[in-house]
């Protein structure tokens, strides 16, 4: 199959969003508020993980360059991550993190079930895993938002200033740049714009649950895709991939 | 090369392997046991998709994740190449496959009534897609009794949730319908 350059970067991209959300999670590690929960994120990060080890070294092999899944989680610094502004924000609160999971689970579990009839037979083998896995993300995160924003005054306090402060980062799933645009018409990629329906929906139907009101007009953020991150990408970065930058390839 | 599983229902047909040396290494990875449900084997649980001979005659034992992330995966392949060393083929590989993508449909009846003896609950029926906010019942492994509540969605590994039954009060691990 030709067009291996974009199928590389398109690959690393979606490997980069599951990493990063999956570190974020992971930061929640013996943190939780309660057993289950702490659980609960962290058993997210661990499919998130899974994912991103398979994305990684097909976008190896997609590159041929000789680098390994590790090489490229734990070498590249924040210009070279492709991620969306969404996967990297901090975890703030509670109701920040199940709100930033449901918004993202709401568009990769459509995206995985699209993904998995992609003229790419390895990316829809992962897709096709990765789309269950995303199903019970959704499920469990639209729970959360349900019960704190129609909880009790503070939690749907906390709730709503969570949707505040992510709504802007929610635009950026649907943009597309050249790389994409070129998979999109050989039948490898998926064309966002195709979900936007389907995403808006989730998302209005558990608003409505939960009593939250959805921002009107806000302005979205973008730069993800061209390395252009928040603040908060490099010290993350400089965290998780400590280990890897002092003791080049160390093992374990 | 010999492609030995091409659905559920061939999966567990070792019988078809005319190859004899092929048909011992099926058995031997067939009988591994999952490291973290040590009441199932590897066929049980539907992870196993063939053994076969690659172009130079490499013997090449076929696994499949459960999810993802699944942390078993790395103790699976060492405890096949374990077994089959020990019968003589310890020049045999492992390879992991992801297509077609494993849900618990690829479970045997026989794993799905060893789990239940254990005391996990099997996953319920077939794996199917369930609405956002649909809602399970869970039959205890214990009493039988459908008189139960979820407690934790995730419990001692990723495939299992953690529930409780309110007839005899024993909580269970529940393998989740994926």
């Amino acid at each position: 199959m030709a067009n291996n350059s974009a199928r590389f970067h398109y690959c690393l991209r979606l490997a980069d969003n599951a990493n990063v959300l999956a570190h974020r999670l992971c930061q929640w590690s013996g943190r939780g508020p309660t057993l289950e929960e702490d659980m609960a994120l962290s058993n997210f990060g661990l499919d998130l993980i899974g994912q991103a080890r398979s994305l990684y070294s097909y976008a190896a092999v997609l590159e041929g360059a000789g680098q390994s899944e590790d090489d490229l989680a734990y070498l590249r610094d924040a210009n070279r991550y492709g991620n969306v502004l969404l996967a990297e924000y901090p975890n703030g609160d509670f109701a920040v993190t199940l709100l930033r999971h449901m918004l993202y689970s709401a568009f990769y579990y459509p995206f995985y079930v699209a993904l998995s009839s992609s003229a790419d037979e390895e990316l829809a083998a992962i897709a096709a895993k990765a789309e269950r896995e995303m199903a019970y993300h959704l499920r469990h995160s639209a729970e959360w938002v349900i019960r704190l924003g129609d909880g009790t005054e503070e939690s749907a306090r906390r709730m709503q200033q969570a949707v505040k402060v992510l709504w802007p980062f929610t635009g950026e799933l649907f943009e597309t740049d050249h790389v994409e645009e070129e998979l999109v018409a050989s039948g490898v990629a998926v064309d966002p714009e195709s979900l936007r329906e389907q995403w808006g929906s989730t998302v209005a139907g558990v608003f409505e649950r939960a009593q939250l009101s959805v921002p009107q007009g806000a302005w979205m953020q973008s730069g993800g895709r061209r390395g252009e991150h928040s603040e908060h990408l490099g010290p993350m970065l400089a965290e998780m991939q400590f280990l890897q930058r002092s003791y080049p390839e160390a093992q374990w | 090369m010999v492609a030995l599983v091409r659905s559920v229902s061939d999966a567990r047909h070792s019988a078809e392997i005319s190859d004899p040396e092929l048909q011992c290494a099926y058995v031997a990875a067939a009988d591994v046991c999952d490291p973290e449900v040590p009441v199932l084997t590897l066929e049980d649980l539907g992870v196993l998709r063939g053994v076969q001979r690659d172009a130079d005659g490499q013997i090449v034992v076929r696994l499949t994740p459960t999810y993802s992330g699944c942390p078993a995966m790395h103790a699976m392949r060492e405890d096949v190449m374990t077994a089959l060393g020990g019968i003589g083929l310890a020049n045999a590989r492992v390879e992991l496959v992801l297509a077609p993508a494993w849900t618990t449909d690829w479970m045997s009846d026989a794993g799905r009534e060893k789990l239940r003896a254990y005391g996990i609950a099997p996953p319920l029926g077939r794996a199917k897609k369930r609405g956002l906010f649909d809602q399970e019942s869970v039959p205890c492994p214990r009493c039988g009794s459908s008189s139960t509540e979820k407690i934790s969605e995730f419990g001692s590994t990723a495939c299992k949730a953690h529930w409780r039954c309110l007839s005899c009060s024993e909580p269970f691990d529940y393998f989740k319908c994926l």
